[in-house]
């Protein structure tokens, strides 16, 4: 028995689409404005010391945190760039690639970012 | 307040794209009273000066929507702009931006009415025959004043097309169906005679549909009729995501025939 598998079926409705937009956007504000309000529980230049940095890092919630901002960061920032790109030209070739492309330096760019947590919290 | 006989300068937007004629602008100096609008200076021109300076216009009274252009920069019906309203001595008259250009002030409004057809601008509902032999076969709807207030206002469009000449996203986006079609969309999606929501939605919901407006908000500061074309796309938008209630009842049916 075959699997029949349908890339048509994988392809989100763009109501779909800006509904994850909108989400990650509001829920990304309350995330950066946690991230700046750690910067406050110490003078801001002792809080960007190395140690201080690292050992936020260290701090598992606070990993989770940075880890959330990257992602919602980037489906928010990266889909913004699409809808952007996708308004300059009217073609579905173009349409499809700007969609292809975008979602790989997503991938990417999420990819890089954890990987940096990572390292970083000595996970 | 104008004096009587005041001369202003109009600067009419001149080219024939039928003649390969470059464009330019041709200046012609008019008479004006405290009430004659730009439509007025214009067939004053044609009349006095130059015959073949072309306009589009019928009614006069701002209910076609034909003579829309832009006055001093700003896409408005010429016969509902008043010189005297303008505070200028020098009224430059263009033809409308988004908008393919024939000849002088006139523009091919064809895009524009292909993306109104396109949302099915017209009730839809399954319980009303439409093969009707007999004369006592007709229904009509049950409708409160409420429920008419829902769209009355976006009913009021007359299609004159500033706010599609005025929306940022018509201009990089010719796919984009314009704040015209959008707000008549919700116009149907919110008149309870209509019972079919989901085929206009699956016709806007796509890369170019609706999602591509950025509240810019500039079609509802150019409408000369009142309508808000902004907050009817915000509210369609509600609607699509399920963040709005869609609450409306669709209205009764009676014979027409009957008290």
């Amino acid at each position: 028995m075959g699997v029949n598998f349908n890339m048509a079926s994988l392809r989100l409705r763009e109501s779909q689409i800006m509904k994850i937009h909108y989400l990650t956007g509001i829920v990304s504000l309350f995330a950066v404005a946690i991230h700046i309000l750690f910067r406050l529980i110490m003078p801001f230049g002792q809080s960007l010391l190395y140690q201080n940095v690292i050992s936020n890092y260290h701090n598992i919630f606070y990993a989770l945190l940075l880890e959330s901002i990257l992602v919602l960061i980037s489906i928010h920032g990266f889909n913004g760039l699409r809808i952007i790109l996708i308004e300059l030209k009217q073609s579905s070739r173009w349409e499809s690639t700007i969609t292809i492309l975008v979602l790989i330096s997503m991938i990417g760019i999420i990819a890089y970012g954890t990987r940096t947590i990572v390292i970083a919290s000595g996970l | 307040m104008v004096e009587e006989n005041k001369k202003v300068v109009l600067k009419v937007f001149r080219t024939n794209y039928n003649k390969n004629e470059s464009s330019h602008y041709d200046e012609f100096e008019v008479p004006v009273n405290r009430w004659t609008t730009v439509l007025d200076a214009l067939l004053h021109v044609k009349s006095y000066s130059d015959t073949s300076v072309g306009i589009r216009y019928s009614c006069r009274m701002a209910s076609c929507g034909s003579c829309g252009m832009k006055i001093n920069g700003r896409p408005s019906l010429a016969c509902y702009t008043k010189i005297s309203e303008l505070n200028k001595d020098v009224i430059v008259c263009e033809p409308l931006s988004n908008f393919p250009r024939i000849r002088d002030l006139v523009t091919d409004f064809s895009q524009f009415f292909d993306h109104h057809k396109k949302i099915e601008p017209f009730i839809h509902n399954d319980r009303v025959p439409l093969d009707i032999k007999d004369k006592d076969e007709l229904v009509e709807f049950e409708q409160s004043p409420k429920e008419v207030d829902d769209y009355l206002q976006f009913s009021y469009c007359i299609k004159c097309g500033l706010c599609y000449s005025a929306c940022p996203t018509v201009a990089t986006d010719p796919s984009f169906p314009g704040p015209q079609a959008l707000s008549q969309t919700y116009r149907y999606i919110a008149d309870n005679r209509d019972n079919d929501k989901s085929t206009r939605f699956n016709i806007l919901d796509e890369r170019h549909g609706i999602w591509r407006c950025h509240f810019a908000g500039s079609c509802s500061a150019v409408c000369p009729k009142g309508v808000d074309p902004a907050l009817g796309i915000q509210l369609l938008k509600g609607h699509m995501m399920g963040f709005s209630k869609n609450d409306k009842k669709v209205a009764n049916l009676r014979a027409k025939n009957k008290e």
